[in-house]
């Protein structure tokens, strides 16, 4: 009987021990894009190193699953690799009264991927969207060989997706376009397939050809380059956002801070996206 | 724990009535409870999918404001107007602006570097007028409101992130069933010739080293399986049949195969081995060859177990997610060709779920297929327990 108490003894006080765990540490809590991860992840694990009190906890999920957490509450800092959308913003406002609090916290270069052995090289951003929009179905018609145009896109969860569909594609995506997890999903099956084209994060690109980009005909073709995002020249550039509830105090207004700080921004790209200056 | 000295033992009508053990009542209870939560906790997942999709039978005008975009129908390409009113903190000092939440940071963005701007003004002239070229096919249109989104489950269109959201049902069916039966096409025939040989004609040192192995297929993850479709085996495909798209249907078939053959090869082996041996005595002491016992005798006797093997099969593939999402293409085509790309009710579920906003149509419509799934997996067990068990058996052994 005596051991059977001292189990039950024994599994309370875990049970307790959890509980208090959850209940009395005072940690910053980021969650959000999966883009996001691996920079806030690096500048957590930088900061906390330079700040021993400091508890910075990352994790992923999606930029609409922090925006969620965010209206919840159960984040402190939600990670968007887009712009919040009005019906988050009505939501964060039902519950705490409040806009919500952007901040821009580094550039990224939406590049749009093409097969090393394709002869087409630069796409304006209109024809981009019209390829993604299944209008332009043929290589011929963008000046390539004559052949079918293969999509790739993200699934519609993705901060990506949203973004590309939102100013690039402007409208649906053609039902042809094939969707894959992960931006490097998409480079692997760009990089076997030599009529595809596909979309992502322009530090991804790796074994496929970034295509140079013009905003209408008559402009030059920017290819995406740490300068040209930086510097706007390359159209299809996002900022990546952390999202508040109200303005940052505390802890998480000292994290914030360190990251729009110099030291923070030039950790950006060692992870291979682009600081705001 | 209860040591009780065994020396004077006298029997009487209380010492043998059966002793109170805490320990022994506990894991009693414990199993049984156990035993009953199981049951517990399917029919509460299946509530509560089918309650999330419940929306979606409301035919009022309930479910309107959760859909995701309503403002935008209008004007889909100015992304900022819609949402005016909702920042009154930085709209009312600068009206022209775009709108955006307060900002924070010793770097505001100004108004040219928001992203809606960024393209610059030519750009955006030049991508409205493919808006307004090519309006949407009335195929297309989601009549909300009066019979909310059911008008579009019947369609062939999935779209479900879009100015007017669609949901056409029948191509993710349809491509389902597709990936379905060529795994099953592939598996089946496989898995029953491979339990047929283990079984019936390979010694017992062959059979304890092949059946190991084949169970071991079953210990690869998914996500594992499919990138290996999506590497290696969609390049190898695409060489010899040289078809156009390299991740397809048949690709997804051909993982899924993989992940189906030790399920189907190892409940098929254990009907085998189940048939009695006075059968397969009987049929050897007539004169028929090995080959003969094992086709005409020893298989017919085991097809409810491996009718049963099938269904089994069918559901692992139906239900697959990891694997559809990484070599089937994911795109909701309508076609007979198995060679184009599909989209599979578990994958989009997979894919879609991690983002959507709680509550809304496209939700409840991801909650609704997972209803589907769920009332397919249980119509397939139906099937194998009472068909197999209750006309199948009574046939073979002549009852």
């Amino acid at each position: 009987m005596k051991t059977t108490k001292l189990n039950v003894a024994l599994i309370v006080l875990v049970v307790m021990g959890i509980g208090f765990s959850f209940t009395t540490s005072n940690k910053v809590t980021v969650k959000g894009s999966d883009t996001m991860v691996i920079l806030s992840q690096k500048w957590a694990e930088v900061y906390m190193k330079k700040n021993p009190g400091a508890s910075i906890q990352v994790t992923g999920g999606g930029s609409g699953v922090g925006l969620a957490a965010l209206i919840n509450g159960s984040t402190d800092i939600a990670n968007s690799s887009r712009p919040i959308k009005p019906a988050e913003i009505e939501k964060l406002k039902a519950r705490y009264n409040s806009m919500g609090v952007e901040i821009p916290c580094a550039k990224d270069g939406l590049s749009v991927y093409l097969n090393k052995a394709n002869p087409v090289t630069t796409l304006t951003i209109k024809q981009i969207g019209l390829i993604f929009a299944g209008k332009i179905t043929n290589w011929k018609e963008v000046g390539g060989p004559d052949a079918t145009i293969k999509l790739y896109g993200r699934e519609s969860s993705s901060g990506t997706f949203t973004f590309f569909k939102d100013n690039v594609v402007r409208t649906d995506f053609s039902p042809s376009c094939q969707t894959l997890p992960g931006t490097a999903a998409i480079v692997n099956a760009v990089k076997k397939d030599k009529y595809s084209i596909g979309y992502g994060g322009a530090a991804y690109a790796e074994g496929v050809k970034d295509c140079a980009v013009k905003k209408d005909d008559k402009s030059p073709a920017v290819l995406p380059t740490g300068a040209t995002i930086k510097n706007h020249t390359y159209p299809i550039s996002r900022y990546l956002y952390m999202y508040l509830k109200s303005k940052p105090t505390g802890e998480a207004k000292a994290f914030i801070d360190w990251i729009l700080s110099a030291e923070g921004q030039k950790l950006i790209e060692e992870v291979g996206y682009y600081p705001l200056k | 724990m209860n040591s009780q000295s065994p020396i004077k033992q006298t029997f009487t009508k209380e010492s043998l009535k059966k002793q109170f053990r805490l320990s022994e009542f506990l894991s009693e209870k414990i199993i049984t409870s156990v035993a009953f939560l199981s049951i517990a906790i399917i029919f509460l997942i299946f509530i509560f999918v089918f309650k999330e999709s419940l929306p979606l039978f409301s035919f009022g005008n309930k479910a309107k404001p959760n859909t995701e975009i309503q403002s935008n129908t209008d004007k889909p390409e100015t992304y900022g107007a819609a949402t005016e009113e909702l920042k009154p903190e930085t709209y009312g000092a600068t009206t022209t602006e775009e709108l955006k939440p307060e900002i924070y940071g010793s770097e505001p963005v100004s108004n040219e570097e928001l992203k809606p701007e960024t393209y610059g003004e030519s750009k955006k002239e030049d991508l409205s007028v493919p808006l307004a070229d090519e309006p949407m096919d009335a195929v297309s249109e989601n009549k909300e409101g009066a019979d909310n989104t059911w008008s579009t489950f019947f369609s062939t269109e999935w779209v479900p992130v879009s100015d007017n959201p669609r949901f056409g049902l029948i191509a993710l069916l349809i491509g389902t069933l597709k990936v379905t039966i060529i795994a099953i096409l592939i598996a089946g025939p496989l898995a029953i010739l491979a339990a047929v040989y283990t079984s019936c004609f390979a010694s017992n040192r062959r059979k304890e080293i092949i059946k190991p192995i084949i169970e071991m297929l079953a210990a690869f993850p998914s996500v594992v399986i499919g990138f290996f479709a999506m590497m290696v085996l969609a390049t190898f495909f695409q060489d010899v049949f040289g078809y156009d798209s390299r991740l397809n249907a048949f690709i997804g078939g051909v993982a899924m195969a993989l992940a189906a053959i030790p399920i189907i090869y190892t409940i098929s082996e254990d009907a085998l081995s189940a048939v009695p041996k006075t059968y397969t005595e009987a049929s050897l002491a007539l004169g028929a060859s090995k080959a003969q016992t094992a086709f005409k005798v020893i298989l017919p006797a085991a097809t409810p177990g491996i009718f049963a093997a099938l269904l089994l099969g069918v559901g692992r593939v139906f239900g697959e997610t990891m694997i559809a999402l990484m070599a089937t293409g994911n795109a909701a085509l309508l076609s007979a060709n198995p060679f184009e790309s599909v989209r599979t009710f578990a994958a989009t579920i997979g894919s879609e779920m991690a983002e959507t906003v709680f509550g809304e149509t496209h939700y409840s419509v991801l909650f609704f297929i997972g209803s589907l799934l769920f009332i397919f997996s249980f119509i397939l067990n139906a099937i194998a327990e009472f068909y197999v068990k209750g006309k199948l058996i009574k046939k073979f052994q002549g009852k």
